[in-house]
């Protein structure tokens, strides 16, 4: 189910005029950022579908950049926010794209800074709710609502037990995993979303792991 | 367990004997394992969110682009002429409904029911039925759990999105959450919330996303006009004793099938319906071409 608590219907407190177009542009905006670790230097961001078609007067362009900004859903600043982003020093480049994609609120959003560079793909299912479908090519799907890890790891046996483990070890219990692969025996990556709140120590232990090559994490 | 269908809600309100609010309720403190002060108190800061809205919206909004705004003023002031036709109560849910709309247009700040685009249906036949029900703090927050009883169901089998269903999975689900949390505020049945819902769906089946511009206003804001109205009525009809001739689970599912093979122009694109018109593309063109001359 799409849908899980009764707050994805009646909320959230948001600033208009839009829930997918301004609300949900602006999550995926943040969570984007969450999982890039902090505020990028650019952001190039891809509107496909209704998101390229109305973006402007959705104030979608705003929300993004407010929610790279790491403002909420409910932020008096979005309205404002393509003007804080120059202050702030981030760069922020729209591309509207033509191609059909399967669900019509879809932004490729690439990130990046001196060191690095992160490719995130968010859809805007309704009502401000959020997927996030793709990670540098990884297919996944991650609501951005709970505690979660993203695991970077070499396609190794071995690997998936050592990280949960160390969960189980530290008592933290698994509500939603997923595990994919680029090729056979490369790279690979685990998404898990856990229930309990996950301390410095725990990610510090799994990153040390062998074959773990980076965490990304997502904690409320 | 999680409901999945109306049929099992109401199932599960009438075997516990409770209302349709409480198995919301109970359901979101199993799925979330919040508790259930936390979880009014939740939605208690969303009514308020929703009271400040219509408030603000009654002393007068205009909207960035100056296509919306004032009409829910010249609405409440027409009901204090004494003139008004439509009755007090359905003219007060139309006035509050437009009113929480013309200040989402504005980007103040709202709740969304199920979405922004259609979050003046749910409080505005709220706040218009509790000058007549006097009801309790806790009942309005029971009546926002009933709307979203019924809207996560739509969410789950069907949409509530205009880029995935058109205006029907929007303004159309908003209404028929409204007409479900009436009739339950009204003392209703859950079966009769369900053919309230059944009722209010079936009367916006088809309906397209057409917003002129792009913007959520024309037609937004005077949809949910037509939504609170809409839900009032179905609910009234609901409480008389009128059922559905298709169930409600029936009615959702094929708002899906007619979203699923709507055309994309009608689809929240801003290319079809009345965005397309010559006066919808003359005001795109006017509030894009003046956007632009203030950023140069």
């Amino acid at each position: 189910m799409k849908y899980r608590s009764a707050f994805d219907i009646i909320g959230p407190v948001m600033i208009g005029p839009s829930s997918s177009h301004t609300a949900g542009a602006a999550r995926i905006g943040r969570v984007a950022r969450t999982l890039f670790g902090h505020q990028p230097k650019k952001a190039i961001v891809h509107l496909y579908g209704s998101f390229a078609e109305t973006y402007k007067g959705h104030g979608t362009d705003l929300a993004i950049a407010g929610g790279l900004l790491d403002f909420d859903t409910f932020d008096q600043r979005i309205p404002q926010a393509l003007q804080l982003a120059k202050e702030a020093n981030m760069e922020v480049e729209f591309v509207i794209e033509s191609t059909v994609t399967e669900h019509p609120n879809t932004v490729r959003l690439q990130l990046l800074d001196d060191e690095k560079e992160l490719e995130v793909v968010g859809v805007s299912i309704g009502g401000g709710t959020i997927e996030i479908t793709e990670l540098n090519s990884f297919k996944l799907k991650l609501s951005g609502e709970n505690a979660a890890i993203l695991v970077v790891h070499n396609d190794q046996f071995g690997v998936v037990s050592a990280v949960t483990t160390v969960m189980a070890n530290n008592e933290i219990n698994i509500s939603h995993m997923e595990v994919s692969r680029k090729e056979k025996g490369k790279m690979a990556m685990m998404v898990i979303e856990v229930d309990q709140k996950l301390d410095d120590a725990v990610l510090k232990e799994i990153e040390g792991l062998p074959n773990v090559t980076q965490i990304i994490k997502m904690v409320e | 367990m999680v409901f999945r269908s109306v049929a099992e809600l109401v199932e599960l309100a009438e075997s516990k004997q409770v209302k349709i609010a409480e198995v919301m309720i109970q359901q979101e403190i199993e799925v979330t394992g919040l508790t259930r002060e936390e979880i009014i108190a939740k939605m208690d800061r969303n009514l308020t969110v929703m009271e400040q809205a219509v408030e603000r919206g009654l002393k007068g909004v205009v909207s960035v682009s100056g296509l919306t705004g004032g009409d829910a003023v010249l609405l409440q002031n027409y009901i204090k002429s004494g003139k008004s036709l439509g009755g007090n109560l359905l003219l007060d849910a139309v006035s509050k409904a437009m009113a929480t709309n013309e200040v989402n247009a504005a980007m103040g700040i709202i709740c969304a029911t199920p979405t922004a685009g259609s979050a003046g249906v749910v409080p505005g036949t709220l706040f218009a039925v509790k000058e007549k029900l006097n009801p309790t703090r806790m009942e309005m927050i029971e009546f926002l759990f009933t709307s979203a009883a019924f809207g996560f169901v739509v969410a789950n089998n069907a949409s509530i999105s205009g880029a995935a269903g058109g205006c029907q999975a929007e303004v159309g689900s908003a209404s028929g959450m409204a007409a479900a949390a009436i009739v339950e505020l009204a003392g209703g049945t859950p079966s009769q919330c369900a053919e309230a819902m059944a009722i209010t769906l079936k009367n916006m089946l088809g309906l397209v996303c057409d917003p002129v511009a792009g913007l959520v206003e024309v037609p937004c804001v005077k949809r949910n006009a037509m939504g609170a109205s809409n839900a009032i009525t179905a609910a009234d009809m609901a409480l008389a004793g009128i059922k559905s001739r298709i169930p409600c689970d029936e009615v959702i599912h094929s708002m899906y099938l007619i979203g699923q093979t709507m055309p994309t122009a009608l689809r929240e694109t801003a290319k079809g319906g009345l965005a397309a018109t010559p006066t919808g593309k003359r005001l795109e063109a006017e509030i894009f071409g003046r956007q632009k001359q203030t950023q140069n």
